[in-house]
């Protein structure tokens, strides 16, 4: 996870497009500026950043789905529960469910767990729209790499 | 016809928190009930899964803003009924 460049996923464990599953994991910096506020003396995992997780792994599936043709961008956030604090150092793992695809938008359900034991879940809603620019395809597929996004799910283009 | 303008009136209903006797077949969505883009895929969401359809938004959206079509064609409830029931129809078909 490197927090600086909002980068709340470290790995694509799976993305499987008949099941419409994916599963990645992550682990929270020991030290992050962050925690000096959230909370000074009792430091936590924002809740908001939780969600940007669960965000994050919710849109590398909807660009897998895409073909890495279009993009996902979070709107709308429904029934998240927070279950279980994070603190800095464990390692989580994020389940997504695409729920269902429609013209220019995707709903996904997203979980949290660690070490097995829920952390917190939500409805998440995407919208899905072509690329802004080429400069920001192109970013986005880098990033893909650094996190694994599968080379079986065809990115070319 | 009036029984898919009743399931979409609901849904607008429920969804939007709008009193179900305020939507008529003539109310516009957008213009008339208040209804935003996000709350519509809200709406489109429940009516994609109601009838078993993918309502063409990205399509409609385009055609709207390319001068080709007008948003009463869509998001006239009544009109959007007939769309509705043009698109269960041809997924049967």
């Amino acid at each position: 996870m490197r927090l600086e460049y909002f980068q709340l996923i470290d790995r694509i464990v799976d993305i499987n497009l008949a099941d419409r599953k994916i599963s990645t994991e992550a682990t929270v910096p020991s030290t992050s500026t962050i925690f000096e506020g959230h909370f000074p003396g009792f430091p936590l995992m924002p809740g908001v950043l939780l969600i940007e997780a669960m965000a994050q792994t919710s849109g590398w599936l909807v660009v897998a789905a895409n073909r890495f043709e279009r993009m996902a961008f979070l709107a709308a956030v429904k029934d998240a529960k927070f279950r279980m604090f994070v603190t800095p150092g464990q390692k989580f793992s994020v389940e997504a469910t695409l729920l269902h695809e429609g013209s220019g938008y995707a709903i996904t359900k997203a979980s949290i767990a660690l070490a097995g034991k829920p952390i917190c879940d939500a409805v998440l809603t995407l919208r899905v729209m072509d690329f802004p620019n080429g400069e920001m395809r192109h970013k986005m597929r880098e990033t893909a790499a650094l996190v694994g996004f599968p080379t079986e799910v065809p990115a070319n283009g | 016809m009036s029984s898919t303008f009743d399931t979409i009136a609901n849904i607008i209903a429920e969804t939007c928190d709008i009193p179900r006797d305020s939507i008529k077949p003539e109310s516009h969505a957008i213009n008339d009930l208040g209804i935003d883009s996000l709350d519509f895929l809200d709406i489109a969401f429940a009516i994609d899964k109601a009838f078993g359809i993918k309502l063409p938004l990205e399509q409609w959206t385009q055609e709207v803003n390319d001068g080709k079509a007008t948003t009463d064609q869509y998001f006239v409830l009544k009109n959007l009924s007939a769309r509705i029931d043009e698109l269960v129809a041809a997924k049967g078909a």
